[in-house]
């Protein structure tokens, strides 16, 4: 099943060393506040204390009076007149008005120190008439809430709804009631996920220069170096060809640094120090409270089913906050949830709702964990209530090419029932549960997605290939990129470099993000190779006097293709790059395009937990993870994508959580009560690669990265029924709530 | 705020710098010295990226003052190899694909390190707990697991 | 911020009582450079006391007792054989602070100081009877353990006060202790309830025990009538009920990040039994 099986290639599916391996066990490799230049000052922020104030007055004056303090910015030093969503972005960058949430940026400065830059954030004073506030989904959607924005709602929203609704969804297809009619139970239930961090562990950092002129320049850790140029280039109203982003290493992104959070802020202190270079390193206490976060959920779900197990009509009403912006992924928990059924029947309603938090950003397949925890959990319980075994049920209804998925469009080739069949067949479901254990499975989906990209290669002096992409490696992209580069040239891995490059080297690539790099960035780097195959069987066509048609590409040599072609040994790649000066020049080839062909990932896992019955705590006791990759083309980076995709899964389910006073401020801004898995809390995560090869890749990737934090939260939540008999509806099923749904149930 | 002279032993060569007595151990590895290897990750203990080994103890740079180190032998990531040999556990870390980011390793491998030291045949369990302080949030910890087991394995048929 | 290495006690707290702004002590560090990290405490005086001669010596004393260093870290606690074979609740209480890292710095003397109603290592101390000694500008004086914190994040250390030592009574024949802690995950957690007993055997009887609770009080503190609960039985399930209903008695907690009222007070009981059972075994010889 692992690729590791397949002989059609010399190289995917193998294992060799990542080519960052090195600089990673060395200490070598740069990261984001890795970085210095000569002159640099350094940054330090002054955030809101209030979860939504009026800023009434900001006094710098004994802040600018220490020696070495060289600038200080506040909103006042930003441009006017943004609209929409270049609007939201420099609200968050730096409030106006108002502060919108616990650590809301007010104000900056740049000193020639870290200690003396915190000092004089100290001596900011910043005056605030504290609003009212509001926290929770449920309460925000109320119609008397406090008002976060006037204004803000789009077109989606009807009117006469409640004040901080932004957008509404309403989507479907068939009859819902006719569907609930034919069902031989109905149920709806109402599920709630809290907000949880990405919890990269390199918190952001920026080396920001801009000059007087306008010419600026940035190093950062971010998954996508032309967001971060556009962005800042639009909050600051620069020229955006401009900026020049370099990313640094990332220290792990998940989705959260695809947008700008603090980066205009260095360089707006640059320009403002007379264009020195600026570097603003946030602490863990301002990732917590002042970057992207995912949102946080109430769900409603009501499903029919027939005593098969068949579902006959399904409908979702999910309310989400996604802080004081729009941009909530509702939209995108609706699309996902019922992805893995047939369904005729059904309904997608949906609310984004403003409430007084931090901006969410992406987070690991955006929106489908959620819905998943609402609608797999709902399934297991009608499961259990009508004795259908719940993997049958998956595999009954489960969709297959060509069935039209629930949010739409027409499936292609895809790999559910082959993930379902894989995970039926695996040792863990056989294993034998103890007292006060469980087993829990769910599925997952994730779209995957493709974006702008653009990639360039090189064949060097001496036969070996330079690759030049626009998405940073977060995972180990640039070892499955030069596995296709090399496989596809027919030269060894090694002979590949692949390079991260700045946003002068390329045309605009969108993030690492939506599980693309390896199939987008990689599909690229394929046809890009491919020109130079072309290219270097026309050089040595011409100095055999053949038609280059007559010249085939094999072994990393051109050769004759066919007797007729006539006999000539064959030219390798290094002979013909030897002589590309005195035949012709550099050999290249390039691509740039929205790659088609996206192939959408399915995942199950299954999970076996132990529940404390006199604590409610719940401990993981074997875990396995069931994708379709498509193809693997690294197995170990693809297994290493589930299992940390499961982790994080794991400590949503469990212990993650945003925690706020009365006062709307975060509780749990340090790592110490923000309960990411720590390694004693996991067991040995078991993997099995599913392989449907994806048609519209040459390799037939689908992309790996995000389906798997989708299923644990409702698997979890189904095993802990199976241990205790108690169902959770709410996350985290921290030992507290596990304890009292125990107790409830006498 | 007057800085205060620190005179130091970082992996094995004597090393001096002025401290603001606030600075972290942390700050002052990568502000003063360059050795930007370690990282930080928390600020605060929790999270392990900051490793170093302070006479020999295992601890948290970020929770030592750099004016703590006078006198003192320090260990970071970059004293790791010995001439350009890679210490086994960075040789398995790369084998077993056990970084994704790469951004904790460093703190990793140093505490994955002091552990062999003081135990050679540890357990799943025991390398779990001793690594408990250290966060990774890409992997899973899995292959990590493995290829501290893998290294320690490797290190006692070395010593056999 | 002015770093001072004082030689010895009296050093350390005649520049603390002459010190005019905030001052700080420094052992391990492990709480005071998080505050100063956070800006939540920044000292004018920083006095860091691991340059006097002792503080990270763990001795055993003429009676039979013993007086650690107030500069001993964890890990150097846990490694003490002798020390852990008479009182293992007090070693297991502080192994159990932070990480393998936190336990290369962090001290039992820091954990009291720090006040926190939550400190893993000081039910361990309060049920063995330890006492501290602390030297002051006008001398030396000793105070029982539980006297140390005043509420949360408080001590009842004057100006210039410094804790010099930490003593532990005479383990003596026939005794036992244990300490528990609740977590949500299985480390690097601060405790949601914590508990930890101290007893003696005669025969298979209890004579004599000490029970006390951490995180469910404004300070840690003993639980008489826990203890009274058991002492004169032989531990049997009515005991430990009895045990269990008067620890969830005496807890007076709050509900925050960490957990409610109902579950710290149930927890509580469950983790008298629990510390009970394993603190009667150690006192069998187990």
């Amino acid at each position: 099943m692992a690729k590791d099986e397949f002989k059609e290639y010399r190289l995917v599916g193998t294992r060799p060393d990542r080519p960052d391996g090195l600089d990673k066990v060395t200490g070598r490799a740069r990261y984001g506040a890795d970085m210095s230049a000569p002159g640099m000052l350094w940054a330090a922020v002054v955030r809101s204390p209030h979860a939504h104030a009026k800023i009434l007055k900001i006094d710098a004056s004994k802040a600018e009076a220490l020696d070495g303090v060289k600038a200080v910015v506040t909103r006042a030093d930003f441009p006017t007149g943004l609209t929409g969503e270049e609007w939201n972005l420099q609200e968050n960058t730096m409030a106006g008005e108002k502060a919108l949430y616990d650590g809301h940026a007010v104000a900056a400065v740049a000193a020639t120190s870290k200690l003396l830059a915190e000092e004089a954030a100290r001596l900011i004073e910043v005056e605030y008439e504290v609003l009212p506030h509001v926290i929770d989904v449920d309460d925000a959607i109320k119609p008397d809430a406090p008002v976060i924005r006037e204004g803000a709602a789009n077109a989606s929203v009807p009117e006469g709804m409640p004040p901080n609704v932004v957008q509404y969804l309403d989507f479907g297809r068939g009859d819902i009631e006719a569907g609930f009619a034919e069902a031989d139970l109905v149920s709806e239930k109402t599920y709630k996920t809290e907000a949880t961090h990405q919890g990269y562990i390199e918190p952001h950092a920026c080396l920001g220069q801009l000059g007087e002129d306008g010419k600026g320049e940035m190093w950062v850790c971010t998954q996508g170096q032309w967001f971060i140029r556009k962005m800042c280039s639009d909050v600051l109203g620069l020229d955006t060809a401009q900026l020049r982003v370099t990313p640094s290493e990332i220290g792990g992104g998940f989705g959260g640094k695809t947008t700008i959070f603090m980066e205009p802020l260095s360089l707006a202190l640059s320009r403002k120090a007379g264009g020195k270079p600026v570097k603003l390193v946030m602490s863990r206490s301002e990732v917590l409270r002042a970057t992207g976060p995912t949102a946080s959920a109430s769900m409603d779900v009501k499903i029919g089913m027939k005593k098969d197990g068949t579902i006959t009509a399904a409908r979702a009403e999910f309310r989400m906050q996604g802080g004081a912006f729009p941009g909530s992924p509702v939209d995108m928990a609706l699309y996902c949830c019922f992805a893995p059924y047939k369904l005729e029947n059904v309904q997608h309603i949906g609310y984004d709702v403003l409430a007084n938090r931090p901006k969410c950003a992406a987070y690991r397949a955006p929106g489908s964990p959620m819905g998943a925890f609402a609608v797999e959990s709902l399934l297991d319980e009608m499961c259990r209530e009508l004795g259908v075994d719940p993997m049958e049920m998956r595999l009954k209804n489960a969709v297959v090419e060509g069935d039209t998925a629930s949010y739409g469009p027409k499936y292609g080739s895809i790999g559910l029932v082959e993930t379902l069949e894989a995970t039926k067949a695996h040792p863990n479901l056989k294993a034998e549960l103890g007292p006060n254990q469980g087993r829990g499975m769910a599925s997952g989906y994730w779209f995957n997605h493709n974006g702008e990209t653009s990639v360039s290669l090189a064949i060097s002096e001496d036969g070996t290939a330079q690759v030049s992409i626009g998405t940073p490696d977060i995972g180990g992209s640039r070892a499955s990129i030069a596995l296709m580069t090399a496989e596809t040239l027919g030269i060894p891995y090694e002979d590949v470099r692949v390079n991260v490059v700045e946003t002068g080297a390329l045309g605009v690539n969108e993030p690492t993000h939506g599980s693309r790099a390896t199939f987008a960035s990689g599909k690229a780097a394929v046809i890009a190779a491919g020109q130079a195959i072309k290219e270097m069987c026309k050089r040595a066509a011409n100095e055999w006097g053949i038609d280059p048609e007559a010249v085939e590409w094999a072994d990393g040599a051109a050769q004759p293709a066919g007797p007729n072609a006539g006999k000539f040994p064959p030219m390798t790649i290094a002979e013909i790059a030897g002589k590309m000066g005195s035949t012709g020049g550099p050999i290249s080839g390039h691509h740039e395009s929205v790659p088609e062909g996206v192939g959408a990932s399915f995942g199950c896992h299954v999970v076996d937990v132990e529940v404390d019955p006199e604590t409610g705590h719940v401990k993981i006791l074997r875990y396995l993870v069931v994708q379709d990759a498509g193809r693997a083309i690294h197995p170990s980076y693809v297994e290493g994508q589930y299992q940390g995709g499961a982790a994080q899964g794991i400590g949503w389910a469990l212990n993650e959580a945003y925690i706020y006073d009365e006062n709307g401020k975060l509780q749990n801004s340090v790592f110490l009560d923000y309960r990411v898995p720590v390694a004693s809390d996991l067991p040995m995560i078991d993997t099995v690669i599913v392989e449907v090869p994806n048609p519209g890749h040459p390799y037939g990737v689908r992309g790996v990265g995000e389906t798997g934090i989708t299923p644990p939260l409702p698997a979890i939540a189904n095993a802990i029924q199976a241990a205790t008999g108690a169902r959770l509806h709410d996350l985290p099923m921290s030992p507290p709530k596990v304890l009292a749904a125990i107790k409830a149930m006498g | 705020m007057s800085k205060m002279h620190v005179t130091t032993t970082v992996n094995g060569d004597t090393v001096e710098f002025l401290a603001d007595p606030r600075e972290t151990l942390l700050d002052s590895l990568r502000d003063q010295l360059g050795l930007t290897g370690t990282k930080e990750g928390c600020g605060t203990g929790d999270c392990g990226a900051c490793s170093v080994r302070l006479d020999g103890t295992l601890v948290c740079s970020c929770l030592v003052l750099g004016v703590e180190a006078d006198g003192k032998r320090i260990d970071t990531i970059e004293g790791m190899s010995e001439d350009g040999a890679l210490h086994p556990l960075q040789r398995k870390f790369i084998e077993h694909a056990a970084l994704q980011c790469g951004f904790c390793t460093p703190g990793i491998l140093i505490a994955a390190k002091a552990l062999l030291e003081e135990n050679s045949n540890p357990t799943e369990e025991e390398v779990r707990y001793w690594l408990a302080g250290n966060l990774c949030r890409c992997t899973g910890y899995d292959k990590i697991i493995r290829a501290v087991m893998d290294a320690a394995a490797e290190l006692r048929q070395e010593a056999a | 911020m002015r770093y001072h290495t004082p030689s010895t006690f009296e050093d350390a707290a005649q520049l603390a009582a002459g010190a005019q702004g905030l001052t700080r002590f420094l052992a391990g560090g492990t709480d005071v450079l998080v505050q100063m990290r956070a800006g939540s405490v920044l000292p004018d005086d920083l006095i860091d006391i691991k340059k006097i001669p002792g503080v990270s010596d763990i001795t055993k004393t003429d009676d039979g007792g013993w007086r650690i260093g107030v500069a001993v870290p964890g890990h150097k606690l846990g490694a003490d054989a002798a020390l852990r074979a008479d009182w293992p609740g007090v070693v297991e209480g502080m192994e159990l602070v932070g990480s393998t890292q936190i336990q290369g710095r962090a001290t039992l003397a820091g954990n009291l100081c720090n006040g926190s109603p939550a400190a893993d290592g000081v039910p361990g101390l309060v049920a063995a009877g330890a006492t501290v000694e602390i030297t002051g500008p006008d001398g030396t004086r000793t105070a029982k353990v539980e006297d140390v914190p005043t509420g949360p994040f408080k001590t009842s250390l004057a100006q210039g006060e410094v804790i010099s030592a930490i003593l532990l009574p005479p383990r003596g024949p026939n005794g036992g202790d244990a300490y528990l802690r609740f977590i949500p995950r299985t480390e690097m957690d601060i405790a949601v309830v914590g508990c930890a007993v101290s007893l003696t055997l005669d025969g298979d009887t209890i004579s004599d025990a000490r029970v006390a609770l951490g995180a469910v009080a404004p300070v840690i503190a003993l639980a008489p009538d826990a203890a009274k609960a058991i002492v004169g039985t032989t531990l049997d399930d009515a005991a430990l009920d009895a045990l269990a209903r008067a620890a969830s008695a005496a807890c007076k907690p709050i509900d925050d990040k960490r957990g409610t009222v109902e579950f710290r007070t149930e927890v509580a009981g469950v983790l008298a039994k629990r510390a009970a059972k394993i603190a009667y075994a150690r006192a069998k010889g187990a």
